[in-house]
């Protein structure tokens, strides 16, 4: 029952930031870029919810139009991992053996190395923005979808069904399509749901050191680091930012347990 | 007449609103063997694993008297449970590979139940191990001791088992299914060892669904079918002369030789004539096929007619399923060669291949891992049609043809097989093998994993199917009452050769081979004809 709830919640807040992220202008009056001098730092209040910034922007209104740049990073990011990794991990599991090798050895590098550094080193030599940020977190998240593919792939294609629809004479490449890979996928989207809150955090910890979209534009960790230096006098520029980051990748993680939850459920 | 060592009165379990065992009593006295015989679901492993305290957390049991041992167990605690389980009550499971604990050697698993019940000082225990081993008929029981579950082989290991059931010398022996993954002649001494234990004063309790198994052995028998006890008595009695109908029907349902011809199930179906065999589907040619250098088929022969079936029956590891393979070409021979239709599988394109596949089907023991879990049965038939070459506007209509052909009508066709029962699972399978009009199905223990009288129905429908579409079977199996039962002709196989084959009769009722004599001797059998003595015990 306690679980229901909290589902239920992450839904809502998941329905709530996609909202923001589709359409933001049916949620606020105004552009985030609107400047107000006369009304900067101002606290939270019924004009400015989460008060204003330095240059006397309203923050609800740049977190809310923040909310598709921040998405669109992890999204973006986890989205090309699975589908390189799949890739990868097909690759591997189907190619022979050499091709294993060859493609297990270098996920195994990617793997060895600290995450964000891989990213720094990636942006440093891309230049910062976003597609750099997708390309940089899609690069080392991409070797562990690849692995659970692999792994998958090579348990499924020993199943009995696989061997039933070979027997039944369809072509390797009709059971790679209908059997092999919509069964290595189910849990392949469960371990997505979960990572794509990792990936949100990396791209606004990569923001946050200012290597993701630039100024004015509204992402949330850039906010966050623009809030940093007026900490001690206007708390609010830098916490909603977190909090809005926090949200989102808390309602995913708890969205896709649930998810995980069901798939086990049914197969099980 | 002695205490009973265990007396069960008016037993009820109930899992929530499901009753599983509803009011029955009994009681098993020492040397005395009464076993407990019904399909699944009837409630008989629920009442044995009462008698443990294992029923489970949600289990309500209520009973008018519950004692084992001359203890009253009812309203014990976890720990009163602990202190009987392996000290007055042995448990002997089905599956000793599962049962034991795979990461620690046999011995140290024998030992552990010895130390905590302090059955010998703790100095003696070793020793004490050895001879439990060698009891049990574990041959070189030290070096067997130290050895981990899966480097035994299946009978070895449900010695061990047995050895650590009864380290205590526990007065109460349960069994449930003690034999039923083991080979013919395995299971014969594991029955063997089990009335030894009997002779020496043990009670056992005895579970099965075999109720051959159960002939064997039992001194008392009850049948129970929903959770209630239908049937009761002496073992003779109820064996020859039962009668309660589903007892009856549950005997008239094993395939043995005198059942040869005739039908298992209750259900009547018009007779077909079967047409004499015809032209030559299958021809195997001295196949060999070794997996690291060891051979697992070895100068295999023979040849498949239309409309015939020919039963192929060996032990585990005696290369039945790998024949199956090599004939099915999934496998590719190291020596010989197999033809389908006239055709080679050697030195066919991937695209000839498949459509070869068409003409032989396959259906396996376990039907449900063999459908792609996502499916439904209609994507299921849908597929198998496909390949098959029917054209899209009339698959459904021929999918629920085939349906109705097996068994089953349209309202399983947007289920998915893990809703279905064993039984229609199987069912299933069989219209899915049935799709692209084969010449021969190759049915691999299609029926060792289900209930006697479901296994009943599930002949009868190959039985009519053969004489309604002269399609052919390699019918592979295990149990010689099966396969004496479907096949006109068998081959008999050890290590992966043919010892004997021949018309099924003559081969099964007059066998040449030692080996064969061997098997048979070994089959558990209801021998209801003979005259009523008392077993010597």
């Amino acid at each position: 029952m306690k679980a229901r709830v909290g589902v239920g919640a992450a839904s809502v807040t998941l329905a709530l930031i996609t909202l923001a992220a589709l359409a933001p202008a049916l949620l606020v009056d105004g552009t985030p870029d609107q400047a107000d001098a006369l009304a900067a730092l101002e606290g939270p209040s019924a004009d400015h919810l989460f008060g204003t910034d330095a240059n006397g922007r309203d923050v609800f209104t740049r977190i809310v139009y923040g909310a598709a740049p921040s998405l669109l990073a992890g999204l973006g990011a986890t989205a090309l991992a699975v589908a390189v990794g799949t890739a990868l991990g097909l690759l591997a599991a189907l190619g022979g053996r050499a091709l294993d090798e060859i493609v297990m050895r270098l996920v195994e590098v990617v793997l060895a190395l600290p995450t964000l550094l891989l990213a720094l080193l990636v942006i440093t030599i891309t230049g910062p923005g976003t597609v750099n940020v997708i390309l940089a977190i899609a690069l080392y998240t991409a070797p562990s979808y690849a692995r659970l593919v692999r792994a998958q792939t090579m348990v499924i294609r020993r199943a009995g069904f696989v061997e039933a629809a070979t027997s039944l004479g369809l072509g390797q490449g009709r059971i790679i399509l209908r059997h092999v890979l919509p069964n290595a996928f189910a849990p392949l989207l469960v371990l997505a749901t979960i990572e794509v809150g990792t990936a949100l955090v990396a791209a606004a910890s990569l923001s946050y050191l200012g290597l993701g979209p630039q100024p004015p534009a509204p992402e949330w960790g850039a906010m966050l680091s623009g809030g940093r230096d007026y900490f001690s006098v206007a708390w609010w520029i830098a916490i909603f930012p977190g909090v809005a980051i926090t949200l989102t990748v808390l309602s995913i993680t708890v969205v896709g347990r649930h998810l995980q939850r069901l798939v086990e459920g049914r197969t099980s | 007449m002695t205490e009973p060592v265990v007396e069960v009165t008016d037993l009820h379990v109930s899992f929530g609103t499901l009753e599983a065992v509803r009011g029955i009593s009994f009681a098993v006295h020492p040397g005395e063997c009464v076993a407990i015989v019904g399909e699944s679901g009837s409630g008989k492993s629920v009442t044995a694993r009462t008698l443990l305290g294992l029923a489970g957390e949600e289990a309500r049991v209520r009973a008018g008297a519950l004692r084992v041992d001359g203890v009253d167990t009812s309203g014990f605690s976890e720990r009163q449970w602990r202190s009987i389980r392996g000290r007055r009550i042995g448990f002997v499971l089905q599956d000793a590979l599962v049962s034991l604990d795979s990461l620690r050697p046999v011995g140290k698993e024998i030992a552990e139940t010895l130390r905590l019940h302090r059955a010998v000082p703790r100095a003696a225990i070793p020793g004490r191990v050895l001879e439990l081993l060698e009891e049990v008929g574990v041959p070189e029981p030290e070096q067997r001791a130290r050895q981990y579950p899966h480097e035994l082989s299946g009978g070895l290991r449900q010695r061990a088992l047995i050895a650590s059931a009864i380290a205590c010398h526990p007065r109460l022996l349960i069994a449930d299914e003690p034999t039923t993954a083991l080979d013919v002649t395995v299971q014969a001494q594991i029955l063997r060892l089990l009335a030894e234990r009997r002779r020496g004063g043990t009670a056992l309790l005895l579970i099965s669904h075999d109720l051959a198994v159960v002939a064997e052995l039992a001194d008392r028998i009850l049948v129970m079918k929903d959770g209630v006890v239908v049937e009761s008595g002496p073992a003779d009695q109820v064996l020859r002369e039962p009668e309660h109908p589903y007892t009856r029907g549950l005997l008239a349902a094993i395939p043995t030789e005198e059942s040869k011809g005739a039908r298992l199930s209750a259900t009547t179906a018009p007779e077909v004539r079967r047409a004499p065999p015809g032209e030559v589907v299958i021809e195997a040619r001295d196949l060999a096929k070794s997996f690291k250098g060891r051979a697992a088929v070895d100068g295999v022969s023979f040849e498949l007619r239309a409309g015939e079936t020919l039963g192929i029956v060996g032990e585990s590891g005696s290369g039945k399923t790998t024949t199956a393979r090599l004939v099915l070409g999934l496998l590719a021979p190291d020596r010989g060669s197999v033809e389908i239709d006239g055709q080679p599988w050697a030195g066919l394109t991937a695209r000839r291949k498949r459509e070869l596949r068409r003409h032989i089907q396959v259906i396996y023991q376990d039907p449900l891992s063999s459908f792609d879990p996502r499916f439904s049965v209609r994507r299921i038939l849908d597929e198998a049609l496909d390949v098959g070459g029917e054209p899209r506007a009339t698959r459904r209509d021929r999918a629920v043809e085939l349906l109705e052909q097996v068994g089953l009508d349209a309202s399983v066709l947007e289920r998915r097989p893990l809703r279905l029962s064993g039984g229609q699972r199987q069912r299933v399978a069989i219209a899915r093998a049935l799709a692209p009009r084969p010449r021969v199905i190759v049915c691999d223990e299609p029926v060792s994993a289900l209930d006697v009288s479901i296994q009943a129905q599930v002949l009868d429908l190959l039985t009519d199917l053969q004489a309604e579409l002269g399609v052919a079977y390699l019918f592979i199996s295990h149990h010689l009452g099966v396969v004496h039962h479907v096949s006109d002709r068998v081959l008999v196989m050890k290590d992966g050769r043919v010892v004997e084959s021949g018309d099924v009769r003559q081969v099964l009722t007059a066998p040449a081979a030692g080996y064969t004599r061997e098997l048979l001797a070994a089959v558990p059998r209801l021998d209801t004809t003979a005259p009523l003595v008392r077993r010597a015990s």
